[in-house]
Formats: C-alpha cells, sequence, structure tokens
C-alpha cells in the first residue's frame, strides 16, 4: 500500500468517524434518522410513530384499499359477512341534516391510548414504540373483551379453521385480529397495501407516514391542512387521521 | 342457644341417583358442546363479530354474580349477627362455590383459545379489569373455602365472623368487578357507567337469594326434613328488598339516559323499539323479574309463592343480563355522530343475533355443574341441618 493510499484511507476512516459520532446522540438515538428500514433484530423505536392521514373528499366508492389488505394479508372469507375477519372496511355516511353522503376507509386507529390495550387480560394486545398496535397471537386467549372494547368495530374475531395463510402474517382460528398497518410491509422501509393500492389506483385519498416527523410529508400536511380523529371526545390520539368529514 | 345438628343427606334414593344422572347428561352435552366449538370455531354458534359475547355470557355473568349473592344468607349470619340465618351459614358457603364454578366453566370454555387458560394465569395485564376478575374468582374460592373450614372445624369457630366479614367484603370486591367489566367499556352508550357496578352488587343479592331459596326448598323436601314457615318468611322478605333495590337502580339508569339528549336513541331501542331487546325487558325483566315476584312475596305470602317469586327473579335476571349484554351490543356503536351509516361490517344497524344450540347447551351445563356441585356436597359432608323447624330464635 502506498503512503498516499495509506493516508487517503486514513482521512475516510476518521471522516467515517466524526460522522457516526456527531449524528448519534446515544445507542439508537440518532440526531438525524437514516432514511432505511430497520432490521429485523432492531426493535421499533418511539422515534416514529407511524399513522394514515386519509382524505375522504378523494374517496370514491371503489374498494381497492380492502382488497389490497385482503391480499396481502390473507384474510380471504368464507362469504360469511357476519362471522369473515374485516381488517378494513368502506363505510359509506350520509348526513342526517343536509344528507351529505361520502365514504370511507375504516380500520384500526392505532390510538395512543388504546382501550383493546388497556382491557386485554394477558396482554396479548399491545401497542408497539412507533405506534402499531398488534394482537400477539401466542397469548390471546379468544376472550373478546377488545373487541367489546374498540370504539370502532375495527376488531374481528376468527370464526373458523384458516388456511392458505401468509407467512408473514400469522392468523388463528380462536384469537382475535386486526389491521397490523402492514407492519411486515413497514419493517421493510414500504407503505401498508391499502396506501399503496388507493395511489396506484391515482386516487391518493390515502397517505402513510411518521407523525413524529414534522418535516416529512404527513407532518407537512398534517401541519398546513384540517384533520381530525374519529370519536375524538374519548381523546384517544388515534394514529390514523381523517380531512374532509 | 341450641346448637345445631348437621347431617348429610343419605343419597341413595332412585331420586338421587335420577337427579344426578340427569345433571350428568346434561354437563357431557355442554361439554360435548364446547369441544365442537373449540374443533370447528365460534362460526357454529350464534354469535358475530357485532355481537362477540352472546348466550355463554349471560350464563356465565349471571351464574357469577348469583354466585356471590348466593352468600348473603351467611354473611347475614356470621357479619350481621343473625342467629336465625346461622343453620343456613354452610348450605349458602356451598351454593355460592358451586355457582361460581359452574360459571367460570362456562366462561372459560367459551374462550375462543380455552387450552391456554394457563396463559391467563401466567401473563397479566394488570390495568385489565378482566384480570384483576381473574384473581377475585379464585380467591372467591380460597376466602368462602376458608370461611367453610372455620364453620365446619369447631375448633375454628371463633374465626367465623372474621372470616365470614372477610368472605363478605371480598364478593362485594367481586361483583364490582363484574359490573365493572362493562361499566368500564367507554366507547359504548349501553355500559360506560359507573352505576354498573352497584347495580351488579344489588342484582347478585336478589339473584343469589332467589337461587339459594329454590336449592334450599329443594334440599328439604327431598330429603325430607323439616323447613320453618317463619325463616322461608324472612328469607321472602329479605328477596324481596333486593329485587325492590335491583328495581331501583335499573330506574335510576334509565332517568339519567332519558334525561341526556345524547342517549335518547339508546333509550328509544331499549324501551321502545328494540324488538326482542324491548320485550326482554318489559316482559322478562320487569314483569316476570320484578312486579310478580313482588307480588308473590309481599301479597300472597305462601310458601309456593315464595317458590315461585324465587322462580321469576331467576329467570327474570337471565333477561336482565341478557339485555345488559347481548342487547348492549346489539345497538350500533356511534362512531360517526349525526350520520346515517352502512357497511359491510353492518356498522349503523342494529345486528341481530340468535343463539346456537352449542350455546345454549354448554350454558345449560354450566348450571347442571352448579347443581352437581350442591347435590354432590350435601351428601359428602354435613352443610345441611337435621331440622329447620325452629321458631324465632329469642337473640334474633
Amino acid at each position: 500500500m502506498t503512503p498516499e493510499r495509506r493516508r487517503f484511507l486514513g482521512w475516510g476512516a476518521a471522516a467515517a468517524a466524526g460522522a457516526a459520532a456527531v449524528t448519534t446522540l446515544a445507542p439508537g438515538l440518532r440526531l438525524v434518522e437514516l432514511a432505511r428500514a430497520r432490521s429485523p433484530d432492531e426493535a421499533a423505536s418511539a422515534l416514529q410513530r407511524w399513522g394514515l392521514l386519509i382524505d375522504t373528499a378523494k374517496c370514491s366508492d371503489c374498494d381497492a384499499c380492502v382488497s389490497a389488505c385482503r391480499e396481502e394479508n390473507g384474510w380471504t372469507g368464507h362469504d360469511r359477512p357476519a362471522t369473515d375477519a374485516q381488517w378494513i372496511r368502506k363505510v359509506s355516511l350520509r348526513d342526517r341534516r343536509s344528507g351529505f353522503a361520502q365514504t370511507l376507509p375504516l380500520m384500526c386507529q392505532h390510538c395512543e391510548h388504546p382501550p383493546c390495550v388497556d382491557v386485554c387480560p394477558t396482554g396479548a394486545s399491545f401497542r408497539r414504540a412507533d405506534g402499531i398496535v398488534l394482537v400477539d397471537k401466542h397469548i390471546c386467549i379468544g376472550c373478546r373483551y377488545c373487541v367489546m372494547a374498540c370504539p370502532f368495530g375495527a376488531r374481528s374475531f376468527v370464526h373458523e379453521p384458516t388456511t392458505g395463510q401468509k407467512p408473514d402474517v400469522p392468523r388463528g382460528k380462536g384469537t382475535v385480529e386486526s389491521c397490523t398497518l402492514c407492519v411486515q410491509r413497514v419493517d421493510r422501509g414500504e407503505r401498508p397495501a391499502c396506501v399503496e393500492a388507493c395511489n396506484r389506483d391515482g386516487h391518493g385519498a390515502m397517505a402513510f407516514g411518521d407523525l413524529n416527523n414534522a418535516a416529512g410529508d404527513l407532518g407537512r400536511r398534517l401541519r398546513s391542512e384540517p384533520s381530525s380523529a374519529l370519536r375524538a371526545d374519548l381523546k384517544l390520539n388515534p394514529g390514523v387521521r381523517y380531512q374532509s368529514l | 342457644m341450641a346448637r345445631i345438628e348437621y347431617r348429610e343427606i343419605e343419597g341413595r334414593s332412585a331420586g338421587f341417583f335420577g337427579l344426578l344422572g340427569v345433571l350428568a347428561l346434561f354437563i357431557a352435552a355442554g361439554l360435548a358442546a364446547a369441544w365442537a366449538m373449540e374443533h370447528r370455531g365460534h362460526v357454529i354458534t350464534g354469535m358475530t363479530n357485532r355481537i362477540v359475547w352472546g348466550a355463554p355470557h349471560v350464563f356465565a355473568v349471571f351464574l357469577i354474580i348469583a354466585a356471590s349473592g348466593a352468600l348473603n344468607v351467611a354473611s347475614v349470619a356470621s357479619v350481621f349477627g343473625r342467629e336465625l340465618y346461622k343453620p343456613l351459614a354452610r348450605l349458602s358457603g356451598l351454593v355460592a362455590v358451586a355457582l361460581l364454578a359452574g360459571g367460570l366453566s362456562v366462561l372459560v370454555l367459551d374462550l375462543g383459545r380455552p387450552e391456554r387458560l394457563i396463559v391467563a394465569m401466567t401473563h397479566y395485564n394488570f390495568k385489565s379489569i378482566f384480570a384483576w376478575n381473574i384473581f377475585l374468582y379464585t380467591g372467591f374460592f380460597a376466602v368462602v373455602t376458608l370461611y367453610l373450614w372455620t364453620m365446619f372445624e369447631r375448633r375454628m369457630n371463633g374465626y367465623t365472623p372474621r372470616a365470614g366479614l372477610l368472605a363478605f367484603l371480598w364478593r362485594l370486591v367481586l361483583t364490582t368487578g363484574t359490573g365493572s367489566i362493562f361499566g368500564f367499556l367507554v366507547a359504548r352508550e349501553p355500559y360506560n357507567s359507573a352505576l354498573l357496578a352497584p347495580l351488579f352488587v344489588v342484582m347478585s343479592f336478589s339473584f343469589g337469594t332467589a337461587a339459594f331459596v329454590l336449592v334450599l326448598m329443594a334440599a328439604c323436601r327431598w330429603s325430607g326434613r323439616p323447613l320453618g314457615d317463619a325463616l322461608l318468611a324472612r328469607l321472602g322478605t329479605l328477596l324481596g328488598i333486593f329485587v325492590a333495590a335491583v328495581m331501583y337502580f335499573v330506574t335510576v339508569h334509565h332517568l339519567t339516559n332519558l334525561y341526556i339528549a345524547r342517549e335518547f336513541d339508546l333509550e328509544r331501542f331499549l324501551l321502545w323499539e328494540g324488538g326482542v331487546y324491548t320485550a326482554l325487558f318489559w316482559i322478562g325483566q320487569v314483569l316476570v323479574g320484578g312486579v310478580v315476584p313482588l307480588a308473590l312475596i309481599f301479597a300472597v305470602r305462601t310458601r309456593a309463592a315464595l317458590a315461585g317469586a324465587a322462580a321469576c327473579v331467576i329467570a327474570g335476571g337471565f333477561a336482565q343480563v341478557a339485555v345488559i349484554i347481548i342487547g348492549g351490543q346489539a345497538y350500533p356503536q356511534d362512531i360517526f355522530p349525526g350520520k346515517e351509516v352502512s357497511s359491510s361490517f353492518f356498522d349503523g344497524v342494529v345486528a341481530s343475533y340468535a343463539p346456537s344450540l352449542p350455546e345454549i347447551a354448554l350454558g345449560a351445563g354450566g348450571v347442571a355443574l352448579a347443581a352437581a356441585l350442591v347435590v354432590l356436597g350435601l351428601k359428602l359432608l354435613p352443610f345441611l341441618p337435621s331440622s329447620l323447624d325452629q321458631a324465632e330464635p329469642a337473640e334474633a
């Protein structure tokens, strides 16, 4: 190795170490977040709070979000709507006084203070550090108290044996499930399937992002445009926000 | 005070084995239903994603709160010092434990994953009222067993009042906990009220006393033991007061809702337009469970009338629990105030529910289990006095 080359490598290493020192305040806490997917062994971080912004004015009569979710997460039904799982559903609204009609997708609202997590006797319902509310299928005993507690009817009980499950999305008869915000995709640095489908179809009614990142797309829109939470009176601070509602 | 002589029932007659045989059939049917529900999934029940708690929960909650109330008679004897009831204290403890065992069996066997009961025993979320109830229920067995021991073991008799007080306080907390399972459901209008906890406490007094009266009358009649009119008249009055107290709490609950504009629709549903739930409320809960027993107890005042009143309280009690649990879920959640709502999830409409045979079999199996435990308890240990045909003691 020539002296020049050795000096060059030395400077390079020093610069890399310096950059790491400046951006890393403490283990796991960086001044500048790196735009990358988490590795599988890295824990979810409270630095992010994943959420959705849904503009009902752009939401049409289609159900691309529902189909995409079903496809991604494998919750195919048995043509029994009362007992089939529904992780996301299209809801039609009509104002009682004015008659104004709207439609919107409704799913787990990924609350900051989720009632489903409060009431779960075993802790199977839990909230990840990054705000995603999930069910641990290994310790869910199927008591359905979380279904009783959810203000949004967002949870389903698996009433029948499941077949054709997706490797990333375990499901089980006798346990409760709901929208996971496509946690398997989020952990790979991708957007949830519903958001992907809505934007692919050109509607652009659904946006996904980090509610904690004021500089991000979602943060900027939430700061500059009006939005609202469902059942805001309950003060659950949901991670899903709606516009034009 | 004369010593009370307790004796096991003989338990060798054809009637005894016939009764146990019938109860065993019901228990077997309940177990078969539970097996089918676990094997094929809850799709074979009438429960859905809108009505997630159905008939099994009506049976389970009824039995659990009746268990707490069945201890009334023992409490009145040990805690409030009424000597008249003292001979009944052991039976009161037995009925309480048996009803709780029946109710919990139904609750556990209805779980989506009943084989994970061990998980519920090893993983706790202490913010969950359900998790507290696991301790309250298991603790109730322990406390009542201790209480019974102090009554059975002569050396421990001196501790009976203290054990009785502990059991009394424990079951008040237990029923408060059961009521709070619903009272803490902030997002559902029919629940979400602190009133549900005391309502469940008085419901437990009423249902438990009714169950106890029927067990007592049947046990004395079938084992040929005398049962005094004075004692039954007192029990009848006690039951009447509890029935009236339940009606009072129910009235206050509905009046409160009727005063609040936001709850008009809910009350219109429960009291007027709710179809089967309105019928269950007015005919089952109010008429059969309230008006008729009060008339039988206070106007007719015969032994048969008391038995009829107790049976009516139990029937009305089932109706009341069904209105609370199933009617409360059938009423749609108000996610979008001021909007008419429709979806594939049946948002905005009253959910329909019809209990299926396996659910009823499971619930009836729980009732049969409770009854069988009482029958076996009476045969194995001296729970029942030889005679209850006493005049009112002077110290009562």
